[in-house]
């Protein structure tokens, strides 16, 4: 599924307006994991608006293709993508936070359409997609089952055992994702918990590992149809910016949640023009 | 295999096996019946049982290795993929190795999982405390969705596992660890998830048990009817959530004095649950938790464990003629008790 040219612009144009989105849903939901919003959200576009197979009008269209966000703090930069995909309105965000809201920080699948699996606590998502990916084989069901995972997650023992069953049981209907962004809530991930050589533990788990640039639409399609094609599980290694876009908070530990308010808002939005030469 | 054909169903011949052999059983006619149910255990497929299943369904069976917290979160994303999971593990892994995803992947998500613990309470008392479940109830019982269940014995497991089939959301069942003797002789007396059995009719006193409890109240019940003349109600309240609380309080009201007996701390579990009904209800009661003390369980076999902790016949004869000569108020005017 290489990508034309005029997909490409396509997803970008989606991309920047989901950067809008979540500047937004930040500023209404009166703080939210930003930087990690931002740092998925083109592989969450790519998904969407190119992968899976799913019906925003039948949002549990038996065989449509099941995603598990694993890093569940992501919600910020997920719930605009599923609003723009057409799960539901996108003013619902405006409640995001409060009282009584379907939308909190962490997306309850019981509570927004289009969310497949419940996820927040980290090192969950990894052996739920597994399950599922035994699930729909033991089943001869054809759909295909995506996994985000956050890097510094990787921390979690959960996550290696996932990986584990995932090559033993030989899974080739599911796709692993890592949005190594380098941060987690308390620095850099090689300063906290080193993860380096981080591909080389994947290897040993029995993985084939796909390095690239996870802001770049045409690399992230070819390492998901390697993925898709391969004989054995696969995890694509998506190197991204936590913050993506926005330059004050790119590679900037502080926004791993953070508050903005109007005069910051508006930085944020003139920078991610800049970004996609709108300025 | 040693099995007798009853009226209703296969009848197990509950003496020579044990229950979590009669649930591998049970569990294999589920699994010819319905081709959603698939298996799921973490390297305890031939302690558990769940192994019976996986030799007959290779397909449908699963072993993840050591690793409880991945067994659960599989057994999750099964159920999301749309298929009925059965997971068996110890229950003191499933109950806290891998107690959040017990929480959060399946209760939160209200997925049909049926966790079938064995080795439960402390049924494998040689092994100490790091193998008992002395926990586990009040763990499950906090989680919303969780129905939790105790059989009294083999064959009120073959129910219990045939009842939790279709019943709608996470099942957690609780069994023992070897041959524990039965009660039942027929799995036809009426098994319903959420309605506690009366074991024996009684007007003195009412005993409320789970689990391997259930046999030694009813033989106590013999004992003092014949010893000391008394009519003791013996209910088995095999599920601990959602709770009978209809046949509590016909307890409290009709018996005035009663006392719970089960294999778990006497925090958080069947003593627990009958005591908020019994102090909610504003009804005076003579009332006794008779369980495992708040502390790690001393080494043994289970028979000299119970007898330890009271909860063997004469142990249980014990405690009812202490609590039948206890004060309370009784007469029949409710109004100032309120």
């Amino acid at each position: 599924m290489a990508l034309t040219d005029a997909e490409i612009k396509e997803l970008e144009a989606q991309a920047w307006q989901l950067r809008h989105d979540i500047i937004n849903v930040t500023v209404w939901a009166g703080g939210a994991h930003i930087g990690g919003g931002l740092s998925m959200l083109d592989i969450l576009v790519l998904l969407y608006f190119k992968y899976l197979n799913i019906d925003a009008a039948q949002p549990e269209k038996e065989d449509r293709d099941r995603v598990v966000v694993s890093k569940g703090h992501g919600g910020v930069g997920f719930a605009p993508v599923l609003a723009r995909r057409g799960y539901f309105d996108f003013d619902d965000l405006k409640t995001f936070n409060q009282f009584g809201s379907p939308f909190g920080m962490h997306l309850d699948a019981a509570k927004v359409t289009g969310v497949d699996v419940s996820t927040g606590s980290l090192g969950h998502g990894l052996p739920m997609a597994v399950g599922l990916a035994l699930g729909a084989r033991t089943q001869n069901k054809a759909w295909k089952t995506y996994c985000i995972l956050g890097d510094g997650e990787c921390n979690e023992g959960t996550v290696w055992e996932a990986a584990m069953s995932a090559s033993h049981f030989g899974l080739t209907n599911l796709v692993t994702i890592v949005d190594r962004n380098g941060y987690m809530i308390d620095g850099a991930t090689e300063e906290v918990m080193e993860l380096e050589p981080f591909s080389d533990k994947w290897r040993a788990f029995g993985f084939t590992v796909l390095e690239v640039d996870g802001h770049n639409f045409a690399d992230l399609a070819e390492a998901i149809d390697t993925s898709l094609a391969a004989d054995g599980p696969c995890v694509i290694i998506a190197h991204t910016k936590k913050g993506r876009g926005i330059d004050y908070m790119e590679g900037n530990v502080k926004w791993h949640y953070g508050s903005i308010d109007s005069t910051l808002a508006d930085k944020a939005r003139a920078s991610v023009d800049r970004m996609y030469g709108k300025a | 295999m040693s099995e007798v054909t009853g009226t209703t169903w296969t009848v197990y011949d509950a003496n020579s096996m044990s229950q979590a052999e009669i649930y591998g059983h049970v569990l294999c006619e589920i699994g010819e019946e319905r081709d959603d149910v698939v298996g799921l255990t973490a390297d305890l497929a031939k302690s558990t049982k769940i192994g019976l299943f996986g030799d007959k369904f290779p397909e449908r069976f699963f072993n993840v290795g050591i690793a409880e917290q991945n067994l659960f979160g599989v057994a999750a994303g099964m159920a999301l993929s749309g298929m009925t999971p059965f997971v068996s593990t110890m229950a003191a892994f499933a109950s806290m190795r891998a107690c959040e995803q017990v929480r959060t992947d399946i209760c939160y998500q209200n997925l049909n999982c049926k966790i079938i613990a064995t080795h439960g309470g402390i049924s494998f008392g040689t092994a100490g405390s790091t193998h008992n479940a002395q926990e586990d109830v009040a763990i499950m019982r906090s989680f919303p969705n969780m129905t939790v269940i105790i059989p009294a014995d083999g064959i009120e497991t073959a129910n219990a596992v045939r009842a939790c089939v279709d019943w709608d959301g996470p099942v957690y069942i609780r069994v023992g660890r070897g041959f524990e003797p039965t009660w039942y002789d027929t799995e036809d007396y009426g098994f319903q998830i959420g309605k506690a059995v009366t074991v024996s009719e009684g007007t003195d006193i009412t005993l409320i048990c789970c689990g391997v409890t259930v046999l030694q109240a009813a033989e106590a019940a013999k004992v003092l009817k014949e010893e000391d003349g008394l009519s003791v109600r013996v209910l088995n309240l095999h599920t601990i959530k959602p709770l009978d609380e209809e046949a509590v309080l016909k307890a409290v009201l009709e018996t005035r004095r009663v006392i719970t007996f089960e294999e778990h701390n006497i925090y958080g579990g069947l003593g627990s649950a009958v005591a908020d009904v019994i102090a909610e209800s504003g009804k005076g009661c003579a009332f006794e938790k008779v369980g495992l003390p708040d502390a790690f369980s001393l080494v043994g076999y289970p028979e000299d464990l119970y007898a330890h902790y009271k909860l063997d016949t004469n142990g249980i004869i014990e405690k009812v003629r202490e609590v039948m000569g206890r004060d309370f108020e009784e007469d029949e005017d409710w109004e100032d008790e309120v």
